[in-house]
């Protein structure tokens, strides 16, 4: 047998596993005529085959697929919330959106909790307090943040109070007067800006 | 059969855990013998069959129901036997000299597992010899061997159950085919 072709051996395997040309078979067989070695070598093969084929059928043991269902996880609800949550994307969009937009404007809300007074010329500032005094005339918009406002003499413009007081005795002022104290007005009062301010822009981009 | 079971999977997926049952019963003879031949131990075939239908079940999301679930399943639990089989191999050398003894090797310390006697191995019932024979043969060449000649699967499934090119399918079960015959030569 050391003294045949190497590629027989390799046709007794394609052989064995039925995955041979008929040009090879045919070598094969009439090397196999003359050759007892390697006909003994493809018996045994045979033989070998022959006897794993002959073990007999295993059968799992009994209760086995209780066994198994009993290892399962617990459906979990988190699960179909993961499910929901595939199939309504634009909605959980929608949601994340929003979410990360109250975030940020009640974010600002919080951190806007200093005392700020729009800078004009001859208002008076005492501790919180902003006051337009008797006889001056203040020319422009004036807005206190978290803080009051006292008109005492004229103000010629809007005056906006955020988380205040208004407090006026025989004040003028010509254009409109404005109280914020909730969150929600906050809130409007932020998005109108933003559309004005927005809208603005567009005007001046067109007057351009 | 795949039709009926894709629908089973499909109501798995929707929430119906009890439709895996039927899935389970279905499957579970198979993957119990190839792990029983693959192992050779009865409780720890049962536990690794089980425990491939569990992950089976933890990822059947991501199963392509374009395929075969029995090679999908199959591979799982190939892939879980060949990982405990490793795992119970010994990380210390045979050769290696016993501390404090002179001229003794581990193979002298551990009992006669692998290699029983002559005369013990005559006396076994034909399927005791035969998962014997098995159970010597390399992991390598065992699992090829089981999926071939006792799960009757083709080659091509078997490679793709193992993950690896149909040479390296072939070559393997040659290889393991003829060191199954020394095996049986051998007495």
């Amino acid at each position: 047998m050391n003294t045949c072709p190497e590629h027989i051996i390799d046709y007794i395997h394609d052989y064995l596993d039925g995955d041979i040309s008929r040009e090879h078979e045919q070598e094969l067989k009439r090397h196999l005529h003359t050759c007892s070695d390697c006909k003994q070598l493809m018996q045994e093969l045979s033989e070998t085959i022959a006897f794993v084929k002959s073990a007999s059928h295993i059968t799992s043991p009994p209760h086995f697929e209780e066994a198994v269902m009993a290892r399962l996880p617990k459906p979990k609800s988190r699960v179909g919330m993961q499910k929901w949550i595939r199939r309504h994307p634009l909605f959980v969009a929608a949601a994340v959106f929003c979410l990360f937009m109250s975030a940020t404007l009640l974010g600002n809300f919080m951190d806007d909790r200093q005392f700020s007074v729009t800078k004009q010329p001859n208002l008076v500032v005492e501790g919180q307090t902003v006051i337009v005094p008797k006889g001056e005339v203040v020319k422009g918009d004036i807005i206190v943040k978290n803080g009051d406002l006292i008109v005492e003499g004229e103000v010629d413009g809007n005056v906006t109070v955020i988380n205040g007081q208004y407090m006026a005795s025989s004040a003028v002022v010509s254009g409109k007067i404005e109280e914020i104290d909730e969150v929600f007005e906050w809130l409007w009062y932020t998005i109108k800006n933003s559309v004005k301010s927005a809208v603005t822009f567009e005007d001046k981009q067109a007057t351009k | 059969m795949d039709a009926l079971v894709n629908k089973k999977i499909k109501q798995v997926l929707k929430g119906d855990q009890n439709a895996f049952a039927d899935i389970v019963s279905l499957y579970q003879h198979k993957l119990y013998q190839v792990c029983y031949r693959m192992l050779g131990n009865k409780q720890e075939s049962e536990d690794i069959a089980q425990e491939a239908f569990v992950r089976a079940y933890m990822n059947l999301h991501t199963f392509d129901q374009k395929r075969k679930f029995a090679t999908w399943l199959y591979r799982i639990a190939t892939n879980l036997c060949i990982d405990r089989i490793r795992k119970k191999k010994p990380d210390y050398y045979l050769d290696a000299e016993v501390a404090g003894t002179e001229g003794l090797d581990m193979y002298s310390q551990i009992a006669a597992d692998d290699q029983l006697p002559e005369e013990q191995i005559e006396q076994m019932e034909l399927q005791d010899r035969i998962q014997y024979e098995i159970g010597r043969l390399p992991d390598k060449y065992r699992s090829v061997i089981v999926l071939k000649y006792i799960e009757e699967l083709s080659l091509q499934e078997i490679s793709e159950i193992l993950d690896m090119p149909l040479g390296t399918v072939k070559t393997r079960i040659h290889r393991g085919r003829e060191a199954l015959r020394k095996q049986l030569n051998n007495l």
